[in-house]
Parts: structure tokens; C-alpha cells; sequence
């Protein structure tokens, strides 16, 4: 497999490398490989597939501190021999290195929940931005026409510029347009090892870094291409439209309602045995079940009993599908991993363009912790954040049962109008648990 | 000069080849390639180990093993990472590559 490819001919690249060069602090550089592998390794045994956004994020920020740093060392020993070309692609390197850590550190802390995963904006957050970037051009021309100590002091000063931009940079975007961010990184953190790669005149570091950088762009405009927006609108002129919406579902990680008084919930109760009737009757009914996973089903962990309801409906000969939107998840393929995971036959797994024909013919959809991407309105609707989208047309089906956490909008901040619809039958709550009642029930 | 012709047709043809190949790659297998690709993008190891191939301060020591620690977790992590999704990819289908 390609894994392995890459792995051998990294392997193989170290090794001309030590040749090449003899090392002076063998003592250093090994300790540090093997620092760095053993923790690397660790955690990656020991993550799980849910926080895999959140660590390779933390990942595109590793590589590109190691790129900043290194482009810096080299920068700033021995300039006198450096051409033009190569200070400035040190100078590249550092600031596109340093503003890749700092913007998947941010990405990353947001991915894993330990920040609020709305977009944060700061007063006169363009200015700052304008400022920043200003300050950057400033301090870049400084270095790129300078040597000795002003060259050290603008790199440092680089340095934290960069790191600042990746903050600001980050911060503001946030749930949905996630995948946009994490893809772009993708694409600096390789940009950043070619820049680095030209200063000290390795080809293979601007080779790999190039493929990187071609990859990352691609999962870009493939995201960006789902959501029916542009690069620009989703990185750097985002909707203000979040700011002004009640909290998403999204934030809210499951569970931790206010006590009911005692009539509240007799009469919750109730309406839910109903709706869990409903569920069941449709699940029995139906002969074809189209599944819409999203983000909700990570957040609930709700994979595996996604799967085995989808087995269950196989098992008893009825047609059965999953629905993928691009979109769909924190990044690109999350879905995909989450339901492999959990053992999905892939022949059942389809993507927007292959499966968005046949939700007519569909007796029933089941959307699992999904929400614009299943919005209507992104047809129906002028004007809104998602108007234009391409979703995934849910609303065609006979009958649709949803399994989120709540009927407040999704990250959109628009309301969606299937959640109204009298097809419609909803199982509020975690999804987790609302299936295995399901599962039960349907056994 | 002629070194830096190099260096950018270099970069521009293994940005053209890696557009091509990665363009056929299916959204499924998305996740793991950008965990991949993120494991390749630290080659910046081999500067990080270039970084000690002349005599060194000691504030150039500490940055360049910072510098090949957290690439090293980057290339370790990334590449293991991969390789466990992608495990979990071939459990129920026959190796397609």
C-alpha cells in the first residue's frame, strides 16, 4: 500500500541525507528522533477515530513549527553566502511555517472541543488582520534586505507576526467550515516544507512539500465546492450570521437537560413513546432506507449503532444505503473513517452526486445527527448562508426520521424546515441511545 | 541561478504529477491521505538533521532538536495514524492497490 511506499522511500531519503552529511551532534539528533517518534507513536495507538480531526490538526501544526524553526536556523547562520531567492524563501518559510502552527494549534483545540467551536470575532477583527499582514510585509522586506543581527531581530519579530496571523486567521472560522481550514492547512504545512526545502537546497524536501501543498489544495476546492462558496468568503470575509443565532447544536455536547417538573416529563415521555412507535412502524414498513450520518454521529459516537441498524435492515432484505455528503464531519472523509470503523460494508456507502437521485424512490431517509446538509432551504430559501448548497434531498423521501440531538438549526444557523415536515418523525435526544432503543424495539 | 531553475521546476513538477494523482483519489479515502500527506509534508526532518551537518551554538542546538523532535512526531504519529485507518479501510474489501 502507499503507506508504506511513502514510509520506505522517507526512510531511504534519511538515510542519502546521513550520508551525504555527516551529522556533528549524533548524541542530539538521535535523542530527538526518537523524543519525537516514541510520543508520535504513542498517540497515535491511543487515539480514536472521533478525535482524529483534532490530531491531525495538532499534526499540520508540528510539521510546520519544525519547518519555521529550521528555515530560522538557517536563515540566520551563515547569510553572506545566501542568494536572493533563497533568503526570501527562508523568510517564506518562517512566516508560513510559524502561521500554520499557530492556526492548527487553533484548529486543533477547537476540533477537540477544549475551545468553543464557534467562530470567535474580534472587534475590528479585518483591521487586525490588515494590521497583521501590513506589519508582516513591513518586517519581510526588512529581513529580505538585510544580513547579520536586523536579519535576526525581523525574522524574530516574523516569527510572532506569523504566529498572530494564524490566531486571527483561525479563530473566526469554525463547526462546519472546519474541513476548509484543515485542508488549508494541509496545503501550508507542505508549502512550508518547500520553502524551507529551497534554503537548504534539498530537492527532495520542495518535491514532498509540492505534492503536499498540490493535495491540500485539492481537498480545499473540494470542500469549498460542497458548500458552494469560495476560498475567500470561508477564510477571510466569513458571514457575521453566527453571532446572532441561539446556540448551536453542535456546542452542546448531548445530555444535561434542566429537571422537568414531574407533569413535563410525564407528558415527554409520552410524546416520545410515540414518536419511538412511529420510528419503529416506519423502520418495519420501509423497503428501502437511504442513511444520512453527519457530524452528530461522531459527536454522540453513534457509529457502531448506526451500522448495526443498517445490518439489521439488510438482514431482513431491505435496501440499504448510506448517503455521504463532502462535507459531512469536521474533515475531509471523517465520515468515512467513522463508518469503516465501525465495519460498514463500503459498497453501501454513496456520495452526494451518486445517490441524490434516488431519495424519490426512497420509503425512508434516516438522518443521524445531520443538519444542513439535509436542509431544504439551501434549495427553497434566498439569502441564506447555505442558499445554494447542494444537500442531499432528504425531503423526497416517503417518510424521514431524524435522530438528532435537537431541532435547532444546524452550524448554518437556518432553520430547517424539514424538522416541520408532517413526513417527518423526529427521535430527539443522543443519537446513541435513541438508536439502541430503536434496535431494541425493531428486534 | 541554474540551481534555483531547478529547484522551481522541481516544485512546479511534483506540484502538476501530485494535482494528478491526488485528483483520482475518492473522497472516502480523504481522511487518510491528508493524515499521509501531512506525514510526508514533515521531511522537514532531513533539514532539521541538515541543521547539525555544520558546528552549531547552543541556541541553534535547542531549535534544531525542537526541530527534528516535533518532526519526527509528526512523521511517526502521521504515518502510524494512516496506517491503523487504513487497516480499518481493508478489513471488508479486497486490497484495491
Amino acid at each position: 500500500m502507499g503507506n508504506f511506499t511513502a514510509v520506505f522511500a522517507l526512510l531511504c531519503a534519511m538515510a542519502v541525507v546521513l550520508c551525504e552529511h555527516s551529522v556533528r551532534e549524533p548524541i542530539i539528533v538521535g535523542l530527538a528522533l526518537v523524543a519525537g517518534g516514541v510520543v508520535g507513536w504513542l498517540i497515535a495507538m491511543r487515539v480514536n477515530m472521533i478525535q482524529i480531526p483534532a490530531m491531525v490538526a495538532f499534526q499540520h501544526g508540528a510539521g510546520g513549527i519544525a519547518a519555521f524553526l529550521t528555515s530560522f536556523v538557517e536563515l540566520t547562520r551563515n547569510q553572506s553566502d545566501f542568494v536572493f531567492v533563497e533568503q526570501w524563501s527562508g523568510i517564506l518559510g518562517i512566516v508560513i511555517g510559524a502561521a500554520t502552527f499557530s492556526g492548527s494549534m487553533v484548529a486543533s483545540a477547537k476540533l477537540a472541543g477544549k475551545m468553543r467551536q464557534t467562530p470567535t470575532i474580534l472587534p475590528q477583527h479585518n483591521a487586525i488582520l490588515a494590521v497583521n499582514l501590513i506589519g508582516l510585509v513591513a518586517f519581510g522586506i526588512l529581513a529580505g534586505s538585510s544580513v547579520g543581527t536586523p536579519l535576526l531581530y525581523s525574522s524574530l519579530a516574523l516569527i510572532g507576526l506569523s504566529i498572530l496571523l494564524g490566531v486571527i486567521f483561525s479563530v473566526r472560522i469554525g463547526g462546519a467550515d472546519m474541513p476548509v481550514l484543515i485542508s488549508f492547512l494541509n496545503a501550508t504545512a507542505g508549502l512550508a516544507a518547500s520553502f524551507c526545502g529551497i534554503i537548504i537546497e534539498n530537492r527532495l524536501l520542495i518535491a514532498c512539500g509540492a505534492t503536499v501543498a498540490a493535495s491540500g489544495s485539492i481537498l480545499t476546492h473540494v470542500m469549498c465546492k460542497a458548500m458552494n462558496r469560495n476560498l475567500f468568503k470561508v477564510l477571510v470575509a466569513p458571514n457575521v450570521r453566527t453571532t446572532t443565532t441561539t446556540p448551536l447544536p453542535h456546542d452542546s455536547p448531548v445530555q444535561a437537560k434542566p429537571p422537568h417538573p414531574s407533569i413535563v416529563e410525564e407528558c415527554r415521555e409520552i410524546v416520545e413513546q410515540t414518536c419511538l412507535d412511529r420510528a419503529v412502524d416506519a423502520a418495519t414498513s420501509a423497503n428501502s432506507v437511504i442513511i444520512v450520518p453527519g457530524y452528530g454521529m461522531a459527536l454522540a459516537h453513534a457509529q457502531f449503532e448506526v451500522v448495526r441498524i443498517a445490518n439489521l435492515f439488510l438482514a431482513r432484505g431491505k435496501k440499504v444505503r448510506f448517503a455521504i455528503h463532502p462535507i459531512a464531519g469536521r474533515m475531509p472523509g471523517h465520515m468515512h473513517v467513522l463508518l469503516a470503523e465501525a465495519e460498514a460494508d463500503p459498497d453501501i456507502l454513496f456520495d452526494l452526486a451518486e445517490i441524490d437521485s434516488q431519495f424519490q424512490e426512497t420509503d425512508l431517509v434516516l438522518i443521524v445527527g445531520a443538519c444542513d446538509v439535509v436542509n431544504p432551504a439551501a434549495i427553497n430559501v434566498e439569502g441564506t448562508p447555505i442558499s445554494g448548497m447542494p444537500i442531499l434531498s432528504a425531503h423526497e423521501a416517503k417518510k424521514i426520521l431524524v435522530c438528532n440531538l435537537d431541532d435547532k438549526p444546524g452550524y448554518s444557523g437556518v432553520q430547517n424546515p424539514l424538522y416541520k415536515n408532517p413526513k417527518t418523525i423526529l427521535l430527539l435526544g443522543n443519537a446513541k441511545e435513541k438508536l439502541s432503543k430503536l434496535i431494541d424495539a425493531f428486534n | 541561478m541554474g540551481n534555483l531553475v531547478l529547484m522551481a521546476s522541481v516544485f512546479a513538477a511534483s506540484f502538476v504529477i501530485g494535482y494528478l494523482l491526488i485528483s483520482r483519489v475518492p473522497p472516502r479515502l480523504h481522511t487518510p491521505l491528508m493524515s499521509m500527506t501531512n506525514a510526508i509534508s514533515a521531511v522537514t526532518i532531513l533539514g532539521g538533521i541538515l541543521l547539525f551537518s555544520v558546528e552549531t551554538t547552543v541556541a541553534q542546538k535547542i531549535l534544531g532538536a525542537l526541530a527534528i523532535a516535533l518532526a519526527a512526531f509528526n512523521v511517526v504519529g502521521g504515518f502510524s495514524i494512516t496506517d491503523r485507518m487504513l487497516k480499518m479501510f481493508h478489513k471488508k474489501e479486497p486490497p484495491s492497490s
